[in-house]
């Protein structure tokens, strides 16, 4: 006999999750048209290694493989890893970062709902770390621009050196050897980078859906792009290099709109109330600032997000909602 | 005159329940059913100490004669529903709890007659408090909003608390229930008449009646019918669940928030229902006891959906045929679809004072729990600021000292948090689990 409520609405996991890969589609076509159909084979290869690595280990866990499968959360992961990966990155380094975000990442803290870190994010770090050659080179740069499938792809062993004219490059000053963008060329998705991160106006669409589907909320990306904003402004001017003052150019790049609006909006490693998001939100924007400030990376969003993350638990004990009828207890 | 949203009164947190279910018997005026050929009273028909059988085997009962004696003050009277002869008194399993409990079976003679000086008007005007009180207690009413909490016990505040404003409750915010709208749009005079008697009871001055906006027809009505009394008012509230509760019918109303546990005493309010306010006004001006009320019988089980007038103690099939139950039926509850007791046999079930709804449900969903993903949808529709996330795994858990930590206790099991789960966790179960645990625990010392 059951206990009530005796009706649900018509929520569920799958129903979530699926509808999170319907809305990362248009970064990925954004990503394929911009840097060629090799990133379909790079999306696909992730997928399929999360799929079959859930697989097997709900297998060997003996519980049930094809409901987990069928709830999307694999090939979610899979695509959020993909797309923070160099266009041209070689197969083995998307099949062992999937296999990582899954087994190590996901599984080994319980499956769905236990893991800590966001286990695309986890992966993207753990290649970093590992693959550190293969993961900063291969990026791919289109000569004619979105809209044009027929262009001549050119391999750029760079050691970064792309990656640096993404965040050193301006519109306004003109290095030797850097490549300029413009502002709505960063937010068209005109510009090299990682499949995924690339075209902002492709991020926001998706973005735009989940908020209104109600299965992200809007105050984690708001506050976290108002936070970086915010942040570039108010430290100190750097001469390095002349754009590094400008918020513009530090929110349409480098992957802020693809953690803001579907990294850090992951449920599980993210807080339970409204208090304890925002919390998390400016944190990762505030460290995501520091990191393109002062250390060696040139990108923050990765590692902001997974040390956010594991502030979560302590977020969550401070930011308890208020119990019904009482005052706020304080710390 | 039209509300727009944002005017509308209301509380934080809550549901709004696509299909309501409503619809289905909006428009059916209360009807009678044939008298039943035999009545069962379970003697806890209230919250408190069950009543005591004050009739034996063989005797002849009139309608309307008190046949289980209230034992103590938290408790109340049980009256017999039809005239006729007891044929036994007997445990019989209580439709909401499910534990056996005595009940007296009356065989109906048809005769239908009233007791002796009960169904004769009497002139109200210059009743005293107590006296008003006096008939409350005779009456034995209790709440009929569903907490069937006895009457006079709300109506005899401590010396040290004073009530300034009643409330009436007329917000009906389980889905699928219509019975209170149907009262309302009824007899809107009578419960009107009973909340004044309520009123003088308690030397309260001030009332405010909650209708929640999907019942304007019954707010312009109510409207109308206290338009001379300033000291009535008529508030339209947002279709939200639980917005019938207590707590958030306070909220909305008079913006005074008290903790869960607590009664609305703590802040100087009295809430009555719709269906106790006109059981009020039946029992002072007609000396009635309570023995009938409106029962909505609903659902996609039931091919003719009524609101019925049945009185208390009447089998629960013979209500389900009158509404041609379908054989395919899945599940039948007591109540709404959010808070409701499911039956575990139909053919014992018998209605009580506080069954306001009788819902059969075909199919229902079932689906495989999984682990919380933490999605935060159970903390923002819980109205009462717990975190079912946490609850539900440290109950699951067995971890019962981190349950009180997390005021299990202060939980009210509205169901929200259950209802919009989309790992489809058995909240509300876990949390009742919990706290029977912790109370035998705590029995166990």
């Amino acid at each position: 006999m059951s206990v009530s409520p005796h009706i649900y609405d018509g929520e569920n996991i799958p129903r979530i999750m699926w509808a999170v890969v319907f809305s990362l589609l248009p970064a990925g076509i954004a990503g394929t048209f911009a840097f060629g159909y090799y990133c379909l084979s790079v999306i696909f290869l992730c997928c399929l290694t999360s799929v079959v690595t859930e697989a097997g280990i709900m297998f060997f866990r003996k519980q049930p493989v094809i409901p987990t499968i069928k709830d999307g959360s694999a090939v979610v992961t899979g695509i959020l890893l993909a797309y923070t990966l160099p266009p041209g990155v070689s197969w083995y380094v998307s099949v062992i970062g999937s296999f990582f975000a899954i087994a190590i990442v996901k599984h080994s803290f319980g499956g769905l709902g236990n893991n800590i870190w966001n286990p695309a994010l986890a992966a993207r770090a753990f290649l970093q770390v590992a693959y550190p050659a293969a993961i900063n080179s291969d990026w791919r740069i289109m000569h004619h621009g979105i809209g044009n499938l027929v262009h001549n792809i050119t391999r750029i062993d760079s050691e970064g050196k792309l990656m640096d004219a993404i965040t050193q490059a301006t519109p306004l000053t003109k290095e030797a050897g850097a490549k300029i963008y413009t502002l709505t060329q960063l937010f068209v998705g005109n510009i090299p980078g990682c499949i995924g991160e690339t075209s902002v106006i492709a991020l926001l669409l998706g973005g735009a859906y989940l908020i209104y589907k109600c299965y992200i909320k809007w105050y984690v990306p708001v506050y976290y792009i108002i936070t970086m904003f915010v942040m570039v402004l108010v430290l100190p001017q750097r001469e390095v290099t002349p754009w590094a003052n400008n918020p513009f150019y530090h929110i349409f790049s480098g992957g802020l709109f693809l953690g803001a609006f579907f990294m850090a909006t992951d449920m599980v490693t993210s807080p339970l109330t409204k208090r304890g998001l925002i919390i998390f939100a400016i944190g990762a924007g505030i460290l995501t600032a520091l990191i393109r400030f002062y250390s060696g990376y040139p990108e923050g969003v990765c590692y902001s997000i997974l040390l956010m993350n594991t502030a979560t638990p302590l977020i969550d004990r401070y930011t308890k909602p208020r119990l019904y009828g009482t005052r706020r207890k304080k710390g | 005159m039209t509300l727009v949203k944002s005017q509308l009164k209301t509380f934080l947190g809550g549901i709004h329940p696509a299909e309501d279910g409503k619809i289905l018997t909006l428009g059916k005026q209360m009807t009678a059913i044939p008298l039943p050929r035999t009545v069962y009273l379970v003697m806890s028909q209230h919250i408190g100490a069950p009543a005591k059988p004050v009739v034996k085997k063989g005797d002849f009962v009139k309608k309307g004669q008190m046949i289980g004696d209230a034992q103590g003050f938290i408790s109340a009277h049980v009256h017999a529903s039809v005239s006729g002869k007891v044929v036994d008194v007997v445990p019989w399993p209580h439709p909401v709890t499910g534990i056996k409990c005595p009940a007296v079976v009356i065989e109906n003679s048809g005769e239908d007659v009233w007791m002796e000086d009960m169904n004769v008007a009497a002139d109200t005007d210059n009743l005293s408090p107590e006296e008003i009180r006096h008939s409350i207690q005779s009456a034995g009413i209790v709440g009929l909003g569903g907490a069937t909490f006895p009457t006079h016990v709300k109506l005899t505040p401590p010396k040290d608390r004073s009530i300034d404003t009643m409330v009436l409750n007329g917000a009906e915010c389980e889905p699928f229930l219509t019975c209170d709208y149907r009262l309302m749009l009824d007899k809107p005079h009578e419960i009107i008449e009973g909340l004044k008697l309520i009123m003088r009871c308690i030397g309260c001055k001030k009332a405010h009646i909650g209708i929640e906006e999907n019942k304007r027809d019954v707010y312009n009505l109510f409207k109308d019918t206290v338009a001379k009394d300033p000291n009535i008012k008529v508030d339209l509230m947002e279709v939200k669940y639980p917005q019938g509760a207590e707590h958030q019918l306070i909220k909305a109303l008079l913006n005074r928030e008290f903790k869960p546990t607590q009664l609305p005493l703590e802040v100087g309010v009295v809430v009555v229902n719709v269906g106790t306010a006109f059981a009020v006004y039946e029992a002072v001006k007609f000396s009635r006891p309570l023995i009938e009320r409106i029962v909505t019988v609903t659902g996609n089980g039931v091919k003719d959906p009524q609101n019925f007038l049945v009185r208390v103690g009447t089998p629960v099939r013979q209500l389900l045929e009158a509404a041609k139950l379908t054989p395919d039926v899945n599940k039948i509850i007591f109540g709404g679809p959010m808070m409701g007791i499911a039956q575990g046999n139909i053919d014992t079930a018998v209605t009580i004072k506080g069954t306001g709804g009788i819902l059969a449900l075909r199919e229902t969903q079932q689906w495989e729990s999984r682990a919380c993903i933490r999605c935060g949808r159970c903390v923002d529709s819980c109205p009462y600021g717990l975190n079912p996330s946490e609850l539900s795994i440290v109950c699951e858990a067995k971890e019962f000292d981190l349950a009180l930590d997390n005021n299990v206790m202060e939980c009210k099991e509205c169901g929200c948090c259950s209802y919009v789960c989309p790992a489809k966790r058995p909240i509300v179960h876990l949390i009742k689990f919990a706290k029977s645990e912790i109370a035998k625990r705590k029995a166990k010392g």
